[in-house]
């Protein structure tokens, strides 16, 4: 016979309330190691999905999801040119934040290197990736915008054309992806008023330039796009991502890109693991720290519950003891309710934890290793705070029963 | 016949305290019980007959003194010549004036625990215990919880486990303290029964004296001390 069972069985109301609290302790610890896999996920999904083998960035700097990074465009010529290359790209990355439909629209800009990158590396949930080079977008649902809907950027207007999921920087903002021209168009668009200063501006500085008085005909650019200035290349971008040809050596590439004086170069695993150091670690610590704390008042609230529960049946134990029962009866009477308690209390955590994560605003990850240590962890409590009621229950005198 | 003594204690004696709160309950109490002998033990309140029955019932060492049951020697002064629990579970039967029962188990489950925990298989252990049920009259309440039973079905429950591994001795205080005449006449009786079926030693601690008649012999204890009382039935 289980004694554990039928004292369950008889005061099941209060052990079913009892289990489903710590269930739902249980269940935001689980979250919240959840949320720090969300965080890393989300961070890294870009980085893991872009599909590069070499970052090229700033010299000096740790690459655009670390800082800002800026790279001048032709270097993706030189980069292409260095034997072993497949292909090189530029990469856009910056964030923004304007107002859209009446609300401030918070998102990262990803250019693509429209035509050799169309974004078909891009998790698109619906709609399609980029088909045109101007004016179209691919915008992560976080950001709330819907297929087809058509929101102003600067001086132009796009069109959303596909919708994918989980895109979001690592300070969970949701990604857009649009060409490079275009993402450069958004980041560089200034009023016309601003134009037409610093157009102002920069003809008075060319009066004062040795330089025009070299040349006087240079100041009649001075009023012109910037871009059409000469002496202005195209506005830089943040890095060039490398893809190394199948078959060449990574490690010879990297060499001869490394010796350039004004650039650094990064893995895809570096760069990775900067990202995780740089961003995600604050926030692993912090959601760790309390993961140990939510753990800890678990461990101290199953100790109050079942040393409440011992006490309740002290008489019983006393009795149990008076007809012959061994301490190893009595042990494990708590024992197993305190495993009971523990292993119900993490099947809730877990049934109930699939019900409600899905619902929070950033993903939440329940990964198997994560699953299984925080099982162990709810194993080694439940011993643990079943301590103090067996050190009552061995005290107990079947004397006690008397009476 | 049964023969052999279920119990023999030699000057018992037990202090509680020390100094100025010293209570000397019991002083060299000396009683012998045969096999199938029913022995009734009569006093006032706090005379010391609690201590004596659970001294005996080794749960409560005494001070000074032997105990011998079945023979053997288990108490000597405070020191346990055997593991105590053990030694209860086979040979020692308890009953109590109330809440003798476990209140997460029912009737038949209390009597079973008793059985599985001295080994016996859960399936004849079930089937023991419906049988003692049966014999004691309360087999129609075997599934019910100890608070669903009436005071007199809890104490023949009790009584049923007292008897469930073939005690040697069965000890009861007060046993019949929280029923009417009538139903406490009949627990009363049911001792003395299985007294001379089961060829127990039974001592009860009572206060009731109407229902003496059913006993074989009367020790009486008064501040301590115990003294052999009337043969009640002179036979
Ligand atoms: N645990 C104890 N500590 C101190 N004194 C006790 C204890 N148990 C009993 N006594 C005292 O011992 C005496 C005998 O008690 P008890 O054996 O319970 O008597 P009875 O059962 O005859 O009423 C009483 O004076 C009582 O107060
Ligand atoms: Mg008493």
């Amino acid at each position: 016979m289980n004694l554990a069972s039928k004292d369950i069985r008889h005061s099941f109301g209060r052990f079913a309330l009892t289990t489903v609290g710590i269930g739902m302790l249980l269940m935001i610890v689980m979250g919240m190691g959840g949320i720090y896999r969300g965080i890393e996920g989300d961070a890294t999904l870009l980085i893991n999905s872009i599909g590069t083998d070499i970052w090229i960035v700033q010299r000096d700097t740790r690459g655009p999801f670390a800082e800002v990074s800026r790279v001048p465009t032709n270097l993706v010529d030189r980069a292409s040119s260095v034997p072993g290359v497949a292909t090189a790209r530029e990469f856009v990355y910056h964030t923004i934040q304007r107002e859209h439909a009446g609300r401030p629209l918070r998102m990262s800009v990803l250019g693509l290197s429209w035509p050799t990158d169309k974004g078909d590396w891009l998790p698109l949930v619906a709609g399609r990736t980029l088909k045109q080079n101007h004016y179209e977008m691919v915008a992560d649902k976080s950001l709330g915008l819907y297929l087809g809907e058509r929101c102003r950027l600067g001086k132009d207007t796009y069109t959303v054309v596909g919708i994918t999921a989980n895109m979001i920087s690592s300070s969970g903002d949701g990604i857009m992806a649009v060409t490079v021209d275009d993402a450069q168009a958004i980041q560089f668009d200034t009023t016309g008023e601003a134009v037409r200063l610093e157009r102002a501006a920069r003809e008075a500085r060319g009066v004062r330039s040795e330089l025009v008085a070299k040349q006087p005909s240079m100041l009649e650019l001075a009023d012109r796009p910037a871009n059409e200035l000469p002496a202005l290349a195209r506005p830089q971008v943040s890095a060039v991502m490398v893809r190394v040809a199948p078959g060449a050596d990574a490690q010879a590439v990297s060499d001869i890109i490394a010796g350039w004086g004004d650039v650094s170069i990064f893995s895809q695993q570096s760069q990775r693991d900067l990202l995780i150091k740089g961003t995600v670690d604050r926030a692993r610590r912090q959601i760790g720290l309390i993961r140990v704390l939510l753990t800890g008042v678990a461990a101290i609230v199953m100790a109050l519950i079942l040393y409440t529960l011992t006490l309740d049946k002290i008489h019983s134990i006393a009795l149990l003891k008076l007809i012959g029962a061994p301490n190893t009866v009595i042990l494990g009477l708590i024992l197993q309710q305190a495993l009971f308690l523990g292993v119900l209390g993490y099947v809730i955590a877990y049934v109930l934890g699939q019900k409600i994560f899905p619902n929070f605003p950033r993903r939440v990850i329940l990964i198997n290793s994560d699953l299984i240590q925080l099982a162990g962890i709810v194993l080694l409590i439940s011993v643990v705070s079943s301590l103090l009621g067996i050190w009552k229950a061995l005290r107990v005198s079947p004397n006690e029963a008397v009476g | 016949m049964h023969d052999g003594f279920a119990i023999q204690t030699q000057a018992l004696s037990k202090v509680y305290g020390s100094g100025n709160t010293e209570v000397v309950a019991m002083h060299d109490a000396t009683m012998t019980v045969r096999r199938g002998e029913v022995v009734a033990l009569l006093g006032p309140s706090g005379a010391g007959k609690s201590t004596f029955l659970t001294a005996i019932g080794l749960i409560n060492p005494p001070t000074s003194g032997s105990v011998k049951i079945d023979g053997q020697l288990v108490m000597d002064g405070p020191d346990s010549h055997t593991n105590l629990r053990t030694f209860r579970r086979k040979h020692i039967g308890f009953v109590f004036q109330k809440s003798n029962l476990i209140p997460f188990l029912s009737a038949i489950e209390n009597v079973q625990i008793a059985m599985e925990l001295n080994g016996t298989a859960t399936r004849s252990a079930r089937k023991q215990a419906m049988e003692l049920l049966d014999y004691l009259g309360v087999a129609d309440r075997a599934d019910g919880l100890p608070t669903a039973l009436s005071g007199g079905q809890q104490q023949r429950v009790a009584v049923a486990r007292a008897l469930a591994n073939k005690p040697s001795i069965i000890l009861a205080d007060e046993p019949t303290a929280a029923l009417d005449s009538h139903r406490g006449q009949q627990v009363m009786e049911l001792f003395a029964q299985v007294a001379h079926e089961q060829g127990a030693g039974v001592v009860v601690v009572t206060h009731d004296h109407r229902s003496l008649s059913v006993f074989d012999t009367i020790y009486e204890m008064e501040d301590g001390l115990m003294r052999k009382g009337e043969q009640p039935k002179g036979s």
